[in-house]
């Protein structure tokens, strides 16, 4: 940008006949100083930028002239198609939302007395690659809570609303008594009678995951005129199952297991499992099916999947975000200095109330410098590469894929150099009309 | 680094190594003792085998140089061959750090007109482009001559084009092995199963006892295509898996459809995948197995599948190999086990006396011998001896595979062309893992494999 500005200036008026400029060198001796510049700009810029364009027209071995095909296989390959559309997805948000938080930060820290140490710190990410950032967003999106900040957030929001169950994952090992019912249930195959102590066995459950209460599983004593029974974990460590059936010496009991027995269709009575796993239920529940209910059984929420093939490119939107909004703040708030505070005062003085003088007097003010930095961050945003490519996982790398991701794969791990040439182009031909704005608001600038 | 775990599969191996130097070095040496043990002990083997009958050429003043993606401890064992090389024949060996595809970074050498003498290249396909490119040079008689004194048949042919021997598969991997969590195996009294049935079984026993049976490394898409490799190996018998692997019977064909169904019995299950599905996408290789050997007795898996490779990821833990981390050989989903393998294959590029010597080196059990000693390398070799490998776990893969003879088949996937076999996102990897995440639509991932395959076989 700064060269293309400095390139208007050398239109020095040339004194008549003597062709000569006003240091009163020659036009050779200018082309002389400007060879090394027009040459490695030449070699570097213009030749690739040159040879990208033909190759684009050239097929895959680089021998046969392709035509537009190329082109062609720009708008109908799914790969790249999926490519543009997340493209406009990052163009549209990226620069806008990274604008207006930098907009916000930088407007509020005006107002507060730590306001540059907190500028520091918004703008630190800056201070970090790309692919440094990209790893370290990799880990805070990871699906494990364990290991994932934003997930372990999530998750611990969502159980202080809804508690998980005791025993996830426990289910029926051979030829066990119950049988899986509708809605991750379990339920007795035979109906229950009284006075004959029924045993529920299952299996499956994490010993580091039985609850605290758990003591080792007892049968239940007969009673007459009730049903009695025993829940317990039927699997003994080293040895497998045991004595299928029947609690062994060191099988724990399900302590806190709900038990419904149920009739027709409907709850006639429940209970909970006491610490040995036993449990009794009244005479109603002679005749009727015994059923665990799923709420036994909720699995623990495993909070969102970030970087599933939904979430992954507004979840690396948001790690951009991170870097750049920073950046965006700087920007804003060195134009915000530049604001005459009398027009401030002014709008308040005829009785603006802070908003609107944010509204119609701050904003307007600082047009040109929100239009620089959604302008920047844009040509910027269509070259993403390292931040896709680091934090989508392989699996849905095709779900993230962006187009300079796109260009990268078809070019070097497909073999396809006729295709990439083709994306470049057609990159070039996107960045084009924002730099040309770019290029000519700050030659206006310049001319003020 | 996870770049390069995405892009090529067959450097996993490499990746994994680089992994394992960083970790060792985050976490003091210690780490990677257990290969290390006994390599000083067994000197003698190194000394007997150089009194044997290979005999090579005085090269004093000769410079060659030798392309390979190796990096970490496996190129600095690479490099211990070399140096005997170098103090046997006089030559000046110097080893090129080459980029993955090497195809392609061997092409820019070329057109440059530097060519380095020897490279390194991993799969048949590969060597076959570069013979058909005319930058390979046959064998000459004294490398077939040994060559075909110490390889099988098998590991011979996947090195020739068309009647030509180009190739001296200087190393190789065992991908058909299952890695268990000890520890899990002893709580929940379940056993080394034999057949896919028995898999089966003793995954519903590890389950039973509390732990989910099988790790699966879904984000990475390679691994996945070794799985239904194996599968595939076995059920449909090598005729059909050779034709497959060229493309000549459609991925649409019945027998994928079995292959894809049988795999579906432990892919399908969410209870019995770490992280059900979703998570699995997103595990990559390494974490998959670190996940396995990590957390005492309640791991979040128990069974990691890959290849012999997996050690190197072992090591980053606490488990050692061969006590908390053991290992089965695929079980037989057909009627014989399945033997896939992988390989780097040695291939002269400018025909010298110097590069004939040094290929007739790499074929000869003493050069394969003093890498098997450093440890975290197989040779196709059979003559060498098991003695070489620094312990039992790596000693049995080892001879498991030569005793494979030829009934062993190359990694499918890197037989295929690279848009198809090796793109993450791309061809098969992004099939299988869209079959991980969706099992039961089979007929829907048959018709995209076959699509995706069409497109790049180009017929």
């Amino acid at each position: 940008m700064a060269s293309a500005g400095a390139a208007g200036a050398p239109g020095a008026p040339a004194p008549p006949r003597v062709r000569r400029s006003v240091t009163g060198t020659r036009r050779t001796v200018a082309a002389l100083f400007l060879l090394p510049a027009l040459v490695l700009l030449g070699a570097l810029v213009v030749y690739p930028i040159g040879y990208s364009v033909v190759r684009s027209f050239y097929d895959q071995s680089g021998d046969g002239f392709a035509g537009l095909d190329n082109y062609k296989a720009l708008f109908t390959d799914d790969g790249i198609r999926t490519a543009l559309k997340n493209n406009v997805l990052w163009v549209v948000f990226a620069p806008t939302v990274a604008t207006a938080l930098g907009l916000i930060f930088a407007v509020l820290t005006e107002r507060i007395r730590w306001g540059t140490a907190f500028k520091l710190v918004v703008f630190m990410p800056m201070a970090i690659s790309m692919l440094a950032a990209g790893i370290i967003f990799r880990l805070v999106y990871d699906q494990d809570p364990d290991k994932g900040v934003a997930n372990a957030v999530w998750v611990g929001v969502h159980d202080t609303f809804a508690q998980s169950s005791a025993f996830p994952k426990a289910h029926p090992g051979r030829q066990s008594p119950l049988e899986a019912a509708q809605g991750g249930a379990f339920l007795t195959r035979e109906p229950v009678r009284a006075g004959d102590p029924v045993s529920l066995p299952l299996v499956g459950v994490p010993p580091d995951q039985m609850p605290g209460s758990a003591e080792k599983a007892a049968p239940a004593p007969a009673e007459p005129g009730k049903v009695t029974g025993t829940t317990w974990q039927d699997f003994t460590r080293g040895k497998g199952v045991g004595t299928l059936g029947a609690p062994d010496p060191s099988e724990l009991g399900y302590a806190g297991m709900r038990i419904e027995a149920v009739k027709d269709g409907k709850v006639v009575a429940s209970t909970t499992a006491a610490g040995d796993g036993t449990f009794t239920l009244p005479e109603a529940a002679d005749g009727a099916q015994l059923r665990l209910p799923a709420s036994n059984f909720k699995e623990a929420y495993n909070g969102l999947d970030w970087l599933g093939p939904s979430l992954v490119t507004p979840a690396i939107i948001g790690s951009y975000i991170w870097m750049w909004a920073g950046f965006a703040m700087v920007l804003i708030a060195a134009g915000l200095a530049s604001v005459p505070r009398e027009l401030l005062e002014a709008a308040r003085v005829d009785g603006a109330n802070e908003w609107q003088v944010f509204r119609r007097v701050t904003v307007p003010l600082l047009a040109p410098v929100l239009a620089v930095v959604t302008v920047t961050l844009m040509i910027n945003v269509l070259k993403v590469f390292d931040l896709v490519f680091i934090i989508a996982p392989g699996s849905s790398q095709d779900d993230a894929n962006v187009l300079a991701l796109e260009l990268y794969r078809k070019g070097f791990s497909e073999d396809q150099p006729g295709i990439a040439s083709a994306i470049a182009v057609f990159l070039l031909l996107l960045v084009i009309p924002v730099m040309w704005f770019n290029v000519r608001r700050l030659r206006r600038e310049v001319r003020r | 680094m996870r770049s390069t775990s995405n892009t090529i599969r067959t450097r996993s191996t490499v990746k994994a190594a680089a992994t394992v130097l960083a970790g060792a070095l985050a976490l003091s040496l210690t780490a990677c003792g257990s290969d290390d043990d006994k390599s000083g002990g067994d000197e003698t083997t190194g000394t007997k085998a150089s009194g044997d009958a290979l005999t090579l050429p005085k090269l004093d003043g000769t410079t060659l140089e030798v392309a390979a993606v190796w990096t970490g401890p496996e190129q600095a064992n690479f490099k211990k061959v070399l140096a005997e090389f170098e103090k046997r024949t006089g030559a000046k060996v110097t080893f090129v750090p080459a980029q993955d595809p090497i195809i392609n970074f061997l092409g820019s050498k070329i057109a440059g007109g530097q060519p380095p003498d020897v490279a390194m290249l991993p799969q048949p396909g590969a060597i076959k482009q570069a013979v058909d490119k005319k930058w390979a040079k046959p064998l000459g008689p004294e490398a077939l001559k040994e060559l075909q004194k110490n390889y099988s048949q098998g590991w011979q042919d996947i090195g020739k084009v068309g009647s030509e021997q180009y190739g001296v598969y200087y190393k190789a991997a065992n991908k058909s092995l299952i890695w268990y969590n000890a520890k899990v195996f002893e709580n929940a009294g379940a056993s080394e199963p034999k057949t896919w049935d028995e898999l089966l079984a003793t995954a519903q026993t590890v389950y039973d006892s509390g732990v989910t049976p099988f790790s699966i490394p879904g984000a990475d898409g390679w691994p996945l295509t070794d799985w239904f490799e194996n599968v595939y190996l076995s059920q449909a018998g090598p005729e059909k898996y050779d034709q497959l692997a060229r493309h000549e019977i459609k991925w649409t064909d019945p027998s994928v459809k079995e292959a894809l169904t049988t795999l579906a019995q432990i892919w399908g299950k969410k209870d019995y995948v770490a992280g059900g599905a979703d998570g699995a996408l997103q595990t990559q290789f390494p974490n998959a197995v670190t996940q396995t050997f990590t957390g005492g007795d309640q791991p979040k898996a128990a069974m990691v599948y890959e290849g012999d490779f997996v050690q190197v990821n072992i090591a980053q833990t606490d488990a050692k190999v061969g006590t908390d981390a053991k290992v089965f050989p695929f079980p037989k989903v057909g009627d014989t086990a399945p033997v896939v393998s992988g390989g780097d294959a040695a291939v002269i590029l400018k025909d010298s006396q110097g590069a004939q010597a040094l290929a007739t080196f790499l074929a000869s059990p003493d050069a394969a011998e003093i890498q098997a000693k450093l440890g975290g390398y197989l040779s196709p070799n059979k003559n060498v001896d098991p003695a070489a490998y620094p312990n039992d776990v790596q000693r049995r893969i080892a001879e498991a595979l030569v005793a494979a003879g030829d009934d062993f088949r190359f990694d499918m996937s890197d037989q295929a062309p690279q848009a198809f076999g090796g793109t993450p996102g791309k061809g098969e990897w992004k099939d299988l893992q869209d079959f991980l995440k969706n099992p039961t639509d089979v007929a829907g991932i048959q018709a995209k494999l076959e699509s995706d395959a069409a497109a790049a076989y180009g017929n």
